[in-house]
């Protein structure tokens, strides 16, 4: 028997209808869930006060700040590092053996377990640089961890530049770093925040590399070499060993809230940007 | 008048192909010289080699001189942003940067380190009055330069090519994506350019060469068969070729 190909259209579409509705419907269940479970403990007090008894009661004062201060070490480091990479890699050095090399090696890198990072980071910064478990520590490797991401988003970003955009630049008079900063970059933008937002994201949520190098001190810290605990870790702690279910749905929240205020900034801010060139 | 650009038996390789077989030729100051000839016949890739955008392309080489002014363009002292503004291009396909089309004009003025406002408006103006767009865009300087029609592009491509103020304006067949009134305008604006600038004109359309230029060159598979006066190379070419080419009995 055959099937009318107008038959097979209508099929199709349904089933790809129910695989996106499949798809939401778990990731609204997820945030549903925590959000039921975590609201009810999140006030001031909770947002602003230090954690009692390891957890039990209190507040995750602490662990906010652990979690502004790592990622952003490590956005800071990863970001100029990453996209400068991608440049050199596409506008500076002529595609060959080498760039494949490179390339194939920041998609393993990519696939490392970021458990082994946090190996990596132990044994480099925690160790033998002496920076013991420390914000720093922590944001150095988060950096690296996320590098790969970083490099990979702006590289395809730049890549889809039309060629044609530099050849104008340059016959303009323009030099290469002129076409770079001024026609380039601006137009490979918002791939290169989609990367950085995922780096963001991935170490905010980061538990196994941080807890090997930033260690899970529950004080305020006082400067980059103290320890410090993020809310990933704090959840996870809390969680496993039974500290407070209550105490790590709430921090859970607080941590999905964050990720979901941290895209809507950067996307809003990417937006005003675009809007000045286009 | 004067020569403006020289050519010296140059020779130019794409790895083992030879694209340009030695041309010798000469552009004089304040003509439109039309480049004719069909694909495949080393047109674009003469015109890019006097302003030196060849070299974009890794594995061209190079051999014989350009001399712009009694220049050499292809000595070590030379700074490509220095001839590139002197010698100004028109791309085949309009590409407008995706900016508003005052920054568009004001992109090459602002390389070269132009900040005040006031001179760059007065260039953006004068650069647009010269291409003919001015009337048609005066009030809307602050939008993309991506909403305008593609004639109007291209005219806002020369226009920006006007803004460096250059010597040399070399087109690379500008009309060859537009419809015959937005070639007229484009055709009356280079009649009014050839006043004040050197133009190079590569066109595929032997009719724009015979109506636009003072004098014309034929190039057929990278070698350059003759060139001479418009109505010497209408009416009584010299080479059997040229004749073939224009009376339309090939390309």
């Amino acid at each position: 028997m055959k099937i009318k190909p107008a038959f097979t259209e209508q099929i199709v579409k349904k089933i790809l209808f129910i695989s996106t509705a499949f798809t939401v419907l778990i990731l609204l269940f997820i945030i549903f869930y925590i959000l039921k479970n975590g609201l009810s403990v999140i006030d001031l007090e909770f947002l602003l006060t230090s954690p009692k008894e390891l957890g039990r009661a209190g507040g995750i004062f602490p662990c906010i700040i652990g979690t502004i201060l790592l990622p952003l070490i490590a956005i800071i480091i990863a970001t100029p590092l990453g996209v400068g990479t991608a440049i050199y890699l596409t506008e500076y050095k002529r595609e060959g053996r080498l760039t494949r090399i490179i390339r194939f090696g920041t998609e393993c890198l990519a696939g490392v377990p970021s458990i082994i990072f946090g190996l990596f980071g132990f044994v480099l910064f925690v160790i033998y640089l002496g920076f013991g478990w420390s914000i720093l520590s922590g944001g150095l490797t988060l950096a690296f961890m996320i590098l790969p991401t970083i490099i990979r988003t702006s590289e395809e970003a730049i890549r889809a530049i039309p060629y044609s955009y530099r050849e104008v630049s340059l016959s303009l008079g323009g030099t290469k770093w002129q076409t770079i900063t001024r026609v380039v970059l601006p137009s490979a933008l918002p791939g290169i925040v989609t990367g950085v937002i995922l780096g963001i994201g991935r170490s905010v949520g980061e538990t196994a590399a941080v807890i090997f190098t930033a260690g899970s001190s529950l004080r305020v810290p006082a400067s980059l070499f103290d320890s410090c605990r993020t809310m990933a870790v704090h959840f996870y702690i809390l969680a496993r060993e039974g500290i407070s279910m209550e105490n790590a749905y709430g921090t859970a929240a607080i941590l999905i809230i964050a990720i979901l205020f941290i895209n809507l900034v950067s996307y809003w801010l990417m937006h005003r940007f675009m809007a000045k060139f286009s | 008048m004067g020569d403006k650009i020289i050519v010296k038996n140059l020779d130019l390789f794409f790895d083992t192909l030879q694209a340009l077989k030695s041309i010798n030729l000469r552009i004089k100051t304040k003509e439109i010289l039309s480049i004719i000839g069909p694909a495949n016949s080393g047109k674009t890739t003469f015109l890019r080699t006097l302003n030196r955008l060849n070299e974009l392309i890794p594995y061209a080489k190079l051999k014989g001189e350009v001399y712009l002014d009694g220049k050499d363009i292809y000595k070590e002292d030379i700074s490509l942003p220095w001839l590139r503004r002197k010698v100004g291009m028109v791309f085949a396909l309009p590409v407008p940067l995706p900016r508003t089309i005052f920054e568009n004009i004001a992109y090459g003025p602002k390389l070269y380190g132009i900040t005040s406002k006031a001179e760059l408006t007065e260039l953006v103006e004068k650069s647009l009055r010269a291409a003919f767009l001015w009337d048609e865009v005066k009030d809307r300087l602050n939008e993309s330069a991506l909403k305008l029609s593609g004639g109007q592009q291209q005219r806002l491509c020369i226009a920006r090519t006007l803004a460096l103020e250059p010597e040399v304006i070399l087109l690379d067949e500008p009309c060859s994506g537009l419809d015959p009134i937005s070639t007229a305008k484009i055709e009356e604006a280079l009649h009014e350019l050839k006043k004040e600038y050197t133009i190079v004109l590569v066109t595929n359309n032997t009719k724009q060469a015979a109506r636009v230029a003072d004098r014309v060159a034929f190039f057929l598979m990278g070698e350059l068969v003759e060139y001479g006066q418009v109505e010497q190379i209408f009416t009584v070419p010299k080479d059997k070729r040229t004749e073939d080419y224009i009376s339309g009995r090939f390309g």
